[in-house]
């Protein structure tokens, strides 16, 4: 049968015929395309609009168009507009090409003649291209109405939640003993100062109790298998060496144990918890875990106080890891992130001079439940201070580290301002860079402790010492500063400093984007579908994001996204399948030859290889469509649909044909020809 | 001859990642960015997509350079499909290069989808240097025949002696035989 196709040119207003001759382009596409088909060539002034899809559908109808070009914007705006004015038309939507001129065109250039002769080649490519189409249905997959979700921090927890009240079991997987995540650790939240304890815990309780989530802490995920709807999950839940079916999470094994380790995590290093502990009282799960590389009765072999004091038995020191899996139809990625280390920079002493603190730290001395009880005193556990420096972008926005801004520690900062100067009513010292308060009511916070008295110092702090030069300086720290508002010199003499790292992406993030089959940036932050308009997708169909996984963000941001994230997956089992695109490789097993090259480049671990026939498949739920495999196989036995080797050749055919037309057979400089040649 | 090379107008193809440096062309256009009009897009999946034979196909059908472009190294949608085609890349450069390509006709740029204005400023650079090189006269030539002449002239173009080989379609390497000389 032959080809009718309809070519359709855009003027989108002045946006395209203002430097493209669109009547020139149509003219030329209808007389000098006609050889390869093209039955009707238009011009409207917004072919997006009802009007100009009604021409496409109707030319469609009565002209039997079997196939539809339209010269506009880019595809990434309007392709899904014009397959679907296709579709209701009764033409299979992928048999519809839509060809850029505007973005990478008119937008673009200024020469009017140029920029005509580019858009007939960009038209004629895509003609060639779309004579190569198939006509292609999506493919449909169930969805399994199960989800898991990966890290126990207000993201994960907003999201499990937000799923599970939707009447949906959640898994969720925490690598440490209790959820609740670096807010757990936090004294107050900026700007409102409510406590983060009041905030949080009844949001992990909610999750420790709620029937449709199955909580898995000390656990990790090892393996993911399948593709979006049929995921299979495997799971190591770690030894705590206590039985939960028996324990009552009455503590008195923590209480009893004699083994005191420094707690590096929760308490970051300021105190001590037992080799059996839980690590804060609200934790969530309430049952204790064994610390089995510090434990007396694993080092020594005896000891077991705790299993003798035990009240119901429930200590269980031959308990083994347990691996197991779950079949779940999406995946939300909330796994947080790590601070800074801010020993890396020496000038500020950290780790080397005693009074200089992290802000993690400081988090736990504000805090009544930690190891000072809230009270804001130097490492010497007593000394009240009586000035504070505070120091910002602590290895943020600093090319030696990490070159973006962290987002939440000026506000942080200037919370710690207030704290300290409401608790010990100290002299407190912030040093910045610019002050970063985009966020609501936060410039008024920051206005807020200007006048209850904090001073705030523009520059960059270059040194830390604790050597006195001055007169005053004995037994101080001293902050050396240029600071840029003065234009001077200056040393200011502070008892405590207060370090406010920036944010890292987790130290392991890249191995675990590889586990999950999802990209991350090079500084290890996880990569979402689009910046702006899908924040929260990944590329890999199935795998969600949310909090600071994806970057930098403060609780009210991270929050949104979890709760954003769980919308995605509940809306996603609410149809009970999913559509994918048919953007897929296949194999033609007659030309296969086995050799498995493309085995190792399928990045989503989409291709099988049968050795029974000796023959690769690409299995099509699991395929991205990115097309590596096609380029690779030797054999050509693997084609793309929507980029197929036929599709892009003649595309690079269509693209030059004009230049290959003997000088004066074409317009070159955009003049009309006489349309004789024919 | 100088006049002629004053109005060379290159032929660019410009293979494009549909996640960033597609993404990054529309963000020029958005942007109002401009750039020399030289340039024709192709969009691909992935650059790691990019099939070695696109590339001599359009040197084939006249195009004057080509221009590879994807997302930053660690920043690839499909993970790491974009070391692929930088592999391949390396490898085609060579290839060209035996086949009395200048290497500089075949270009690799990195954009994100942020980076309009960077693939903008990438595309002028390729169009200028590719403008400086001058016409590429591949044997299999923008007329898209082999004759005599053109032949002849694709000879002269990559380095060989005016008037000499070649006596078989294709001739010898030049390089060779300027080695061979020596």
């Amino acid at each position: 049968m032959a080809e009718r196709i309809g070519v359709y040119v855009c003027h989108c207003g002045t946006n395209i015929a203002g430097v493209v001759d669109v009547k020139e382009v149509t003219r030329w596409a209808g007389e000098r395309l006609r050889e390869r088909g093209v039955v009707v060539a238009r011009d409207y002034d917004f072919m997006c609009s009802s009007l100009g899809q009604d021409m496409v559908e109707k030319d469609i109808k009565e002209q039997k168009l079997t196939r539809v070009l339209v010269a506009a914007c880019s595809p990434h705006l309007h392709e899904k507009t014009f397959r679907t004015a296709c579709q209701r038309a009764g033409l299979n939507p992928y048999l519809c090409e839509l060809v850029s001129i505007r973005e990478q065109d008119a937008w673009v250039h200024t020469d009017k003649a140029a920029a005509t002769e580019k858009a007939k080649a960009i038209i004629w490519g895509g003609l060639e291209r779309l004579i190569h189409h198939e006509p292609l249905e999506p493919l449909h997959v169930p969805v399994d109405a199960d989800t898991l979700v990966v890290g126990g921090g207000i993201a994960g927890i907003q999201a499990a939640l937000e799923i599970a009240d939707a009447g949906f079991q959640v898994y969720m997987v925490e690598r440490e003993p209790s959820i609740g995540g670096h807010m757990a650790q936090f004294d107050k939240t900026f700007p409102t100062l409510d406590c983060a304890a009041c905030i949080l815990t009844p949001r992990m309780v909610a999750v420790g109790t709620h029937p449709k989530i199955k909580l898995h802490t000390w656990s990790e995920v090892e393996k993911v298998e399948g593709y979006v709807g049929n995921f299979e999950v495997t799971i190591r839940q770690k030894a705590r060496y206590v039985n939960t079916e028996l324990c009552t999470g009455c503590g008195i094994c923590w209480q009893k144990c004699p083994k005191k380790v420094t707690d590096d995590v929760y308490e970051v290093g300021l105190t001590t918890r037992k080799a059996i502990y839980t690590p804060f009282p609200q934790a969530v799960p309430i049952y204790p875990v064994l610390d089995k590389d510090n434990c007396t009765y694993f080092e020594k072999g005896t000891c077991k106080a705790c299993e003798k004091l035990c009240p119901t038995g429930a200590i269980d020191f031959e308990q083994q890891d347990e691996v197991f899996t779950v079949s779940v139809g999406n995946i939300i990625l909330a796994t947080g992130y790590d601070l800074f280390d801010a020993s890396v920079i020496p000038q500020y002493g950290y780790g080397r001079l005693d009074n200089v603190f992290t802000s993690l730290e400081f988090e736990r001395i504000c805090n009544a439940a930690g190891p000072t009880s809230g009270n804001v005193v130097l490492r010497d556990g007593k000394t009240v201070p009586k000035s504070v420096g505070i120091i910002h972008c602590v290895g943020s926005r600093d090319a030696n580290y990490n070159r973006y801004c962290s987002a939440i520690c000026c506000m942080q900062s200037i919370k710690y301002a207030h704290l300290v100067m409401e608790r010990t009513g100290a002299e407190v010292h912030n040093f910045y860079i610019d002050i970063r308060t985009p966020g609501k009511d936060y410039e008024e916070f920051y206005e807020r402790v200007q006048e209850e008295g904090g001073h705030f110092i523009r520059g960059k702090v270059a040194d830390i010492s604790d050597v006195p030069r001055l007169p005053g300086e004995e037994g101080k720290l001293v902050i050396q500063v240029e600071d840029t508002l003065a234009g001077r010199q200056r040393r200011v003499p502070v008892d405590m400093v207060v370090l406010s790292p920036g944010l890292q992406a987790r130290h392991d993030s890249a191995e675990v984007a590889k586990l999950f089959g999802i990209s991350c940036s090079a500084a290890g932050w996880y990569i979402e579908k689009h910046p702006k308009l899908d924040p929260v997708s990944t590329m890999t169909e199935g795998v969600f994001i949310a909090g600071c996984v994806q970057g930098p963000k403060g609780i009210p941001e991270t929050v949104a996204q979890g709760a954003a994230a769980a919308a995605r997956v509940v809306g996603r089992i609410q149809q009970g399948e999913i559509a994918l695109e048919p953007i897929r490789a296949s194999v033609n097993e007659e030309a296969c030859s086995g050799c498995r090259i493309c085995n190792g480049l399928c990045p989503f671990n989409a291709i099988v290889f049968h050795e029974d026939r000796a023959v690769s498949e690409v299995v099509s739920a699991l395929c991205q469509g990115c097309g590596t495999c096609v380029a690779a196989c030797p054999a050509g036995a693997i084609s793309g649909t929507g980029f197929s080797n036929e599709q892009v050749l003649a595309q690079i055919e269509g693209l030059l044909m004009l230049n290959k037309e003997p000088p004066g057979s074409t317009d070159d400089a955009g003049l009309a020809t006489t349309g004789a040649k024919a | 001859m100088t006049t002629e090379i004053a109005t060379f107008e290159p032929v660019i193809i410009g293979f494009t990642c549909n996640w960033c440096s597609y993404r990054a062309a529309d963000l020029a256009g958005t942007a109002r960015v401009k750039y020399p009009p030289n340039i024709r897009l192709i969009r691909l999946m992935c650059s790691g997509r990019l099939d070695p034979t696109f590339v001599l196909k359009a040197f084939a059908e006249g195009a004057d350079a080509v221009m590879i472009s994807g997302c930053h190294p660690g920043e690839c949608h499909y993970i790491e499909q974009n070391i692929k085609a930088l592999r391949r890349f390396e490898l085609l450069r060579r290839t060209i290069q035996q086949m009395g390509i200048e290497p500089e006709r075949l270009q690799l740029v990195w954009a994100s989808a942020a980076e309009g204005t960077r693939l903008a400023n990438e595309i002028a650079r390729v169009t200028e240097e590719v403008r400086a090189l001058g016409p590429l006269n591949w044997p299999a030539g923008r007329n898209g025949h082999l004759d005599a002449a053109g032949l002849e002239a694709a000879w002269e173009a990559t380095g060989g002696e005016p008037g000499g080989p070649p006596e078989t379609p294709g001739g010898e390497n030049p390089e060779h035989a300027a080695e061979a000389k020596r």
